[in-house]
């Protein structure tokens, strides 16, 4: 069970939330331009960490606002919340 | 033939007015099925000054801008529901918000049958609502004027501290038979009274 710190809300229980998945995937300017391999790294390829992990959460239950999480794959620690659109913070 | 429209509460198959006792008694939890309520969702940008002076007009008094806290001014709570995003419940001035927040970016919405309150009160009340809820009831950031989006059992409420050991649920009216059920099942230890939810 993860306690995560909603940035509007304060620390919060998991349940609340739901996970969007790898955070900081940029959208290709020009899909029409790659080849499939390319298109399908975009579309399916995600990192599957030991350690260290940014990814999306919604606080769907509270303000429905999203938001930027790290977290610890190995003790599910969150380590830093931040913006949607801000750079990953150094953790 | 003019259609007629009646008001239908979603909790009516329970026949609460039946069990309302006068007294109380002993019992460690009171429940209670707020009476329907007028109700408008308001969106725009809390970041605005412009447009939190036009919603400021509208209603007469500062709508909250701190997370998770409730104005509450002659019969009409207003409730923070995110940085862009309150819902007004009871003597909602509908028109004079609309003329206000014309030239702003805004959405006005009636949502008046979207959700019914349920009231719960006494000396368990608490332990009654630690059952189904995860957060830290005892905690600051649930002191009386506070409310949360938050979970009951498996469904969504909106919590408002009205006191210590008092609270006013806001179900969505399709979970409202459900929100019922838990509660009454939560608070059968402590013991169980039904009451008047106002006028």
């Amino acid at each position: 069970m993860l306690l995560i710190d909603c940035p509007w809300c304060g620390p919060r229980d998991e349940v609340e939330f739901s996970c969007g998945g790898e955070a900081h995937i940029v959208r290709p300017p020009e899909p029409a331009n790659l080849s499939d391999a390319e298109w399908g790294d975009y579309v399916f390829m995600r990192q599957n960490r030991k350690g260290v992990h940014y990814e999306r959460w919604c606080h769907g239950h509270g303000c429905g606002r999203w938001f930027n999480v790290a977290r610890d794959t190995v003790s599910h620690q969150v380590l830093a919340v931040y913006a949607m659109g801000e750079a990953p913070p150094e953790v | 033939m003019a259609e007629r429209r009646i008001r239908h509460s979603p909790l009516a198959h329970l026949h609460l007015a039946a069990r309302v006792v006068v007294d109380p008694g002993d019992a460690g939890a009171r429940m209670s099925e707020r009476p329907p309520r007028a109700q408008l969702a308001v969106r725009g940008d809390s970041g605005d000054k412009a447009f939190v002076a036009a919603f400021k007009a509208g209603l007469g008094f500062s709508p909250p801008l701190a997370a998770n806290t409730v104005v509450t001014h002659d019969g009409l709570a207003v409730f923070w529901l995110g940085p862009s995003e309150w819902l007004l419940v009871g003597e909602v001035p509908g028109e004079q918000l609309a003329a206000a927040l014309a030239d702003r970016h805004h959405a006005l919405v009636d949502v008046s049958d979207s959700r019914i309150a349920i009231g719960l009160s006494g000396p368990r009340a608490r332990d009654v609502l630690a059952k189904l809820c995860p957060l830290d009831l005892a905690a600051p950031a649930l002191a009386p004027g506070r409310c949360a989006g938050t979970i009951l059992a498996r469904g969504h409420m909106l919590l408002h501290v009205l006191a210590e050991d008092s609270y006013d649920i806001h179900v969505h009216r399709s979970f409202a038979d459900y929100a019922w059920r838990m509660l009454e099942d939560a608070a059968l230890e402590y013991g169980v009274a039904v009451i008047d939810g106002g006028g």
